[in-house]
């Protein structure tokens, strides 16, 4: 008793003010439809990089309350592909000035990222991916069981687990960020260029006139808009249904869970894809946890409880301290996956329709970058060089960037 | 001693003996942590969060957001709240400031999971739950009835009468009644904490530390046909300053202790209210011995309830409220009006009403609306397989519970007289120490905060203020903070609503989640028939998909490495045995397996004489190959598919889904033999020799036995087959046998081979002598991203066919890409450095050295060993390109070195095939 | 988690099922008849409605049998389950032997 505040449990203050509530005017340059971290990105970098302020945010609901408040808040940029560490460590670059750019205190922490490795051919894919990050200039390491240990000592790498460490993968420069205030950060930042963001605003449908969209019809009145940038996550589809587009995007649930505060214990982030789990602490002592997709499209923001189960199964065997760590509160996201587990980025067979979707489990991390890269290909119509891989026209060529073959690790 | 004689249900006789905070205590069974504390009048048990201030229990059970405790013995266990730990003798537990700690060991006690089927499932124990469990047992139904805490009765612990008798006595026969009952399983200390679809509920069931050696908690997982949530209602407190004292309690909570317990938390009472629930408690006090003073909100007070109060000297003022209180570590006044006049009071009782308990019914998306005449959310609308009685579903007055639970079958109570709720969600005062939610030292002044800077949402202030985030997830502060921020937005209440409840309600450790799946358990263990060989012969494992299969057999001293090159040696310069049994095995059957085989493989099937062995490759509808392996025909109408060991089941499932969704006419049908099934390859020049003793009937001269042949014989009546397959380049066989009569076959091909030197090898072994030969193995040297012709296997892509699985896809324009990365070998330049598997490639600089990144990667080492044969170290590699490439030398970053290796074709050994026919 | 009805064994646990997408995507009758745009859309391209789906369920730890399914991608509430091919999709047909 009568123990001092516990370290990491005070929260820096938010600013006493953050955005307007503004009515929609009748038209602006540009509608970005999701309010979401990208949408809200997407914002601030179109004005802040290209002084494009005439433009609004449109929110189904409540700011940020889609994925963006669901994540577990991994960022990292050891990607396989040269396409896909090219966008994540560009975002990750942008990460490491974000408390600065937006001027709020994100609680930016870079405590490394372990990816664990439980079979040889875990260990080899783990390897390729090391070395491919290392020559992409990503900082990435390949660490043996008992540097693991080290580095997270909760870890068991003992022998006697079904399926014993074998080593692990680890980004120093890796690590979370305090999501609401990543979103409100840029909210606040486009509020203040001159951006109306406007929550309970659901797009119900466009007005088309030949290989334009003249106007979005909205719960709120209809808007004309010069460009429409399509930032909606895991509604990305319920839109371009309405515009007669097919994409390969499908919705499914992905759950998470957070435990009670807990003094801290879990010095970085560990990710397990042969056991399925990835957990981090977050700022507040809380362990932080996700796990695989559930298997089902679906867009109701709830899954299954077996999944949290074999969950909690696997971080018990890979951390037996957290046995009596008690499950608080667990919770669904909707995530959009592609066949090849990369975003579909740029043009749509609108020439003023703009589509940003597909991140699946890697939204959150790809948030300032693809914000940034983005922006850039609304304000230039064209795609920024960083998305130019993720159009949507890879699916016809059969160009994918396969992010969930043998050595994509999710998440 | 706040103890007070006749009341509770603890065993006075016997003295438990804890520790807390370092002090030690007594308690007796059936005391909570928190009443055992509050008995010795220890009414502080932490410090808050972010401010440090003193907190003390608040609520009587999971909803208390004050009275935070870690405990230390027996086992530690953060974070449970003081209401709810039961006091075993030797317990230790300290309060704690915000943050638990979790055990620096494993936890070895045992958590166990419970699969129930039911008609009715019945959540909670007290008066609804009770009648809706008889009515539904007395019809004859299966039931099962879950209350969260040790005791039945719920609210009917005190002074209420049922069908005439103290509510007591009531609970005491229902529960008599339900334990004779046929079919109806009653579970105490059980907490229905997640309810999903289709009358799914989890139920954590806490059985004690070492409960008789038994598990420590079982998780029941509930299939109810019928969900019946009873789970009461949550007194709502009322925001006030320093209303976070100890000494500031629900009223609920005061009147649980003294009936539960025995404990009268305060003698000098004040009770603030704007509910008439209160009274009942302030004149159970009054009736243990308290002095006790009400306090009305609401401008009209109860007439009967003052009428009692008056008759037990508590006097009661209506229209005035409280605006703070006074004292340090504990209340010792409360500040009552305009005024602020002091009121003497140890204890503060406040109830602002009650939220119903609706948390199981919002879990499967049932609506909740605002209920004016209730002052509180209650649910709205019919949910499939659902149903909420009583105080969860907003019916409050006994008599009306007790019918709306039992219908005609409902016992009585007496009527009661409802004066008008007031809606009081705060009184005037100083919004910085206005504390709406204890457990995250958050106040009205953070609410306001929200509100000034643009937030309109409750999602966004609990966010912005971390109210309702706490261990108590809001459960009393959750629908204040909703109020609260609707006064300061000026909206009306209903138009924000709440957050959404989530699962669990209340907090489960994870071990109870994972049960048994730990350890071996966590994923099944397969072995082969012939594994206790393996053991015995000191083999090392690596798994395989859920295999466990012998990687390599040192002797004594050897490494891997060592042990490699020598089974190498014996296979290529003798004989070697080596355990398959894991390859997954396929039974395809009927007039048109040809057909349909036809069309999965990339090669011709159908066209496969009986007596022969053809090698397949499996192509995913994008064309990248995802299987491989040998098909035998073992008739006209029959034949047998191998696949790798870690795709067999994938590779079953892909044929089902063609054979049923695409094409169910064909007559077709598929069995997994792979556990019956057991396979041991026999290879290396001596095999004949080897096979040939074992087998006496059989000729196994190669012209009577031909490679990429099989026949079938007996072995002292059991059935054996034989085939001419190679996986090493060796002339080799594949025995197959019964899983049952494996590990006799294996012991006597293993006496057979003993002159020859027959050396058992494992699968490291096996992956150099094929890596020798250039064949791949699909999940190492392919990635999901290779097509039959980037590994050089355009020789099993039929050209005949018009179409098969994948074919199509090598017509895109990526598949014709020169630049397409192909599988090739690589021989590092200094012949010593064994490349790590893994590597990248790159171009060799002129001078040697990498540049700095970006670098560009022209593909990857798939495959890296020492050849025993070459006598140096080789590697298979995917390379842009590659095979135009051959002859030409790249660099391989490996730490710090760039190490040079020549592209070469993917044939090492025996380029002519020569070895195979022995 | 859900109760989900097989057609032959009647409820079970969501756990005993296999999820395969869209139903009634008839793999296309002559693959080399189509153009690449054609095939990708084969391949790749599927609905993805925020309301009632046909689909696809494997019994996979029960019977093994396929069935089509109609659910409510917003409530996940299954509407009907009924036998795979118990309705008219177009399919190439490799032909069967003689």
């Amino acid at each position: 008793m009568n123990s001092p505040v516990p370290p990491g449990a005070a929260l820096p203050d938010h600013p006493d003010f953050l955005w307007r509530t503004p009515e929609p005017k009748p038209s602006y340059d540009v509608v970005i439809v999701g309010g979401g971290g990208h949408g809200l990105a997407t914002a601030h970098y179109l004005a802040q990089n290209h002084g494009i302020t005439n433009v609004a945010v449109l929110e189904r609901g409540w700011l940020a309350g889609g994925n963006m408040a669901r994540n577990t808040t991994l960022i990292r940029s050891n990607y396989l592909w040269d396409e896909s560490a090219a966008i994540y460590e560009h975002s990750l670059k942008l990460w490491e000035g974000l408390e600065d750019d937006l001027g709020y205190p994100i609680l930016f922490s870079q405590r490394g990222v372990l990816n664990l490795a439980h079979t040889e051919q875990d260990v080899r894919d783990s390897v390729r991916r090391v070395e491919a990050n290392r020559l992409n200039g990503i900082d990435a390491e390949w660490l043996g069981p008992d540097e693991v240990a080290k580095i997270c000592p909760i870890v068991n790498v003992s022998d006697d687990i079904r399926y014993p460490v074998q080593g692990a993968t680890y980004q120093p420069r890796a690590g979370i960020a305090k999501h609401d205030y990543v979103a409100w950060g840029f909210a606040r930042r486009a509020d203040e260029a001159g951006i109306d963001i406007i929550q309970d605003c659901e797009v119900t449908d466009f007005v088309v006139d030949g290989d334009r969209v003249t106007t979005v019809r909205t719960s709120r009145g209809d808007i004309a808009c010069g460009t429409v940038a399509l930032c909606a996550a895991g509604h990305t589809s319920v839109l371009l249904d309405r515009l007669g587009v097919r994409t390969p995007l499908q919705s499914h649930p992905l759950q998470a869970l957070v435990s009670e505060l807990l003094e801290p214990v879990h010095p970085t982030i560990v990710m397990s894809n042969a056991v399925h789990v990835y957990v981090s602490q977050a700022h507040k002592g809380e362990l932080v946890m996700g796990a695989g997709v559930d298997g089902y499209n679906g867009y109701g923001q709830r899954g299954a409880f077996h999944v949290i189960e074999r969950q909690m199964a696997a971080a018990v065997e890979l951390f037996p301290v957290f046995a009596r760590a008690h499950l608080l509160r667990s919770w669904a996201g909707i995530v959009d996956v592609t066949p090849d587990a990369s975003p579909i980025v740029g043009h749509t067979p609108y020439a003023n329709v703009l589509v940003n979707a597909g991140w699946g489990t890697g939204g959150f991390k790809a948030t300032p970058g693809i914000g940034w890269a983005f922006a850039d290909t609304v304000a230039h119509g064209r795609p920024h060089p960083l998305v130019a891989p993720f159009a949507l026209d890879r699916f016809v060529t059969g160009a994918l960037v396969d992010e969930h073959g043998a050595a994509g690790v999710a998440h | 001693m706040s103890r007070v004689d006749g009341y509770g249900r603890i065993d006075r006789t016997r003295t438990l003996a804890f520790t807390f905070d370092g002090v030690g205590y007594t308690a007796h069974p059936g005391d909570t942590l928190a009443s055992a504390l509050l008995a010795h009048g220890v009414t502080t048990l932490g410090t808050s969060i972010r401010l440090g201030r003193p907190r003390g229990v608040m609520g009587a059970w999971t909803e208390d957001p004050g009275g935070l405790v870690q405990i230390e013995e027996p086992f530690p266990e953060p974070m449970l709240l003081a209401t709810t730990v039961d006091v075993v003798d030797g317990l230790v537990a300290r309060g704690v400031a915000g943050q638990g700690r979790l055990a620096e060991v494993a936890d070895t006690a045992r958590y166990d999971h419970r699969h129930v089927h039911c008609d009715v499932l019945v959540v909670g124990a007290g008066p609804a739950g009770l009648v809706a469990a008889r009515t539904a047992a007395r019809a004859g139904l299966d039931v099962v009835l879950v209350d969260d805490r040790p005791t039945p009765g719920g609210t009917l612990t005190g002074t209420e009468t049922v069908d005439g008798r103290p509510a007591p006595e009531w609970v005491d026969a229902v529960v008599a009644e339900l334990a004779a009952a046929p079919h109806v399983t009653h579970l105490q200390a059980t907490t229905a904490f997640g309810h999903y679809d289709d009358g799914f509920v989890l139920a954590l069931e806490r059985r004690g530390e070492g409960s008789d050696g038994g598990a420590r908690a079982r998780d029941h997982r509930i299939r109810a046909g019928r969900v019946v949530v009873a789970a009461g209602a949550i007194e709502r407190p009322i925001v006030f300053e320093d209303d976070d004292r100890p000494g500031v309690m629900l009223a609920s909570a005061a009147r649980d202790l003294l009936h539960r317990h025995g404990v009268l938390a305060g003698r000098e009472v004040v009770v603030f209210t704007v509910d008439d629930s209160a009274y009942a408690a302030a004149l159970d006090l009054r009736q243990a011995g308290a002095s006790v003073r009400v306090l009305d909100g609401r401008s009209e007070v109860p007439p009967g309830w003052t009428r009692r109060c008056a008759e037990l000297d508590v006097p009661v003022e209506a229209g005035t409220d409280v605006r703070g209180t006074l004292g340090s570590d504990r209340v010792r006044a409360a500040l009552v009006g305009e005024s602020r006049r002091e009121v003497p009071c140890d204890l503060l009782l406040v109830s602002g009403g009650w939220n119903p308990t609706a948390h199981l019914f919002s879990h499967v998306g049932g609506p909740l609306r605002w209920d004016p005449e209730l002052v509180a959310f209650r649910p709205a609308g019919e949910l499939p397989r659902t149903t909420v009685v009583g105080a969860a579903n907003g019916t409050y007055a006994l008599a009306d519970v007790l019918r709306e639970a039992g219908g005609e079958d409902a016992p009585t109570a007496p009527p009661e007289e409802i004066t008008p709720r007031g809606m009081l969600w705060r009184t005037a005062g100083d919004p910085a120490r206005q504390f709406v939610d204890i457990a995250r030292d958050a106040t009205v002044a953070d609410i306001a905060r929200a509100v000034g800077a643009g937030m309109t949402s409750v999602e966004h202030v609990k966010r912005y203020t971390t109210i309702g985030t706490a261990h108590d997830q809001g459960k009393t502060s959750g629908v204040l903070a909703s109020g609260v921020t609707a006064e300061l937005l000026g909206r009306p209440v209903e138009s924000l609503g709440t957050t959404t409840f989530r699962p669990p309600f209340t907090p489960v450790p994870f071990a109870a989640l994972a049960g048994r799946d730990r350890g071996d358990l966590f994923d099944p263990v397969r072995t082969t028939a012939v594994h206790a060989w393996h053991v015995a012969a000191g083999a090392v494992f690596e798994d395989v998909g859920q295999w466990k299969r012998a990687r390599h057999y040192p002797a004594p001293g050897e490494d891997m490495a060592a042990a490699v090159l020598r089974e190498c040696a014996a296979v290529r310069g003798s004989v070697g045995i080596m355990d398959g049994s894991t390859l997954g095995k396929i039974d395809v059957r009927g007039p048109d397996a040809g057909v349909l085989l036809d069309h999965l493989y990339t090669n011709l099937m159908s066209t496969l004489k009986v007596g022969r062995v053809r090698y397949g490759v499996m192509c995913g509808n994008d064309g990248m190959v995802f299987d491989d392996g040998t098909v035998l025909r073992l008739a006209e109408d029959r034949f047998l598919v191998t696949t790798t060991t870690g795709n067999a089941a994938h590779v079953l499932d892909w044929m089902e889904e063609w054979l049923q969704t695409e094409w169910p006419h064909l007559r077709v049908r598929l069995t997994s033999v792979t556990e019956q099934w057991s396979i041991f390859a026999v290879a290396g020049p001596r095999s004949r020799d080897v096979v040939g003793r074992v087998f006496g009937d059989v000729d196994v001269s190669n012209d009577a036995f031909g490679f990429m042949t099989w026949q079938d014989t007996t072995l002292d009546g059991v059935p054996v087959r034989l085939a001419r397959i190679s996986f090493s380049g060796e002339l080799a066989f594949e025995v197959s046998v019964d899983a049952w009569h494996a590990p006799d076959l294996w012991a006597r091909l293993v006496a057979a081979g003993a002159e020859d030197g027959i050396t058992p090898y494992g699968t490291e072994t096996m992956h150099v002598l094929r890596a020798e030969k250039g064949y791949p193995i699909i999940g190492q040297d392919t990635d999901g991203t290779v097509t039959p012709h980037d590994l050089g296997m355009s020789w099993a892509v039929s050209k005949k066919k018009p179409d098969f699985v994948g074919k199509r896809s090598f017509a895109r324009p990526v598949a014709t890409d020169p630049q397409r990365k192909q599988l090739v070998s690589l021989l590092p330049t200094d012949a010593t450095t064994t490349l790590p598997e893994g590597s990248q490639i790159v171009a060799l600089p002129d001078d040697g050295r990498l540049p700095p990144p970006p670098v560009p990667m022209l593909g990857h080492v798939t495959s890296s060993y020492r050849s025993a044969a070459l006598g140096r170290p080789f590697a298979l590699a995917l390379v842009a390109g590659g095979r135009d490439r051959v002859g030409e030398v790249v660099g391989i970053p490996v730490g710090d070195m760039l190490i040079a290796a020549q592209i070469g074709g993917t044939v090492l050994v025996d380029p002519e095939g020569a070895r195979r026919d022995g | 988690m859900q109760l989900i009805t097989c057609p032959w064994c009647g409820p079970r646990e969501e756990t005993e099922f296999r999820y395969g997408g869209q139903a009634d995507l008839a793999y296309p009758a002559d693959p080399s008849a189509l153009d690449d745009e054609q095939w990708a859309r084969f391949l790749f391209f599927r609905d993805n409605p925020k309301g009632t789906f046909a689909e696809r369920w494997c019994h996979d730890a029960g019977c093994r049998r396929w069935l089509r399914a109609v659910r409510d991608t917003r409530t996940y509430v299954f509407a009907e389950t009924g036998p795979y091919g118990s309705f008219p999709r177009r399919s190439a047909r490799p032909e069967r032997s003689a």
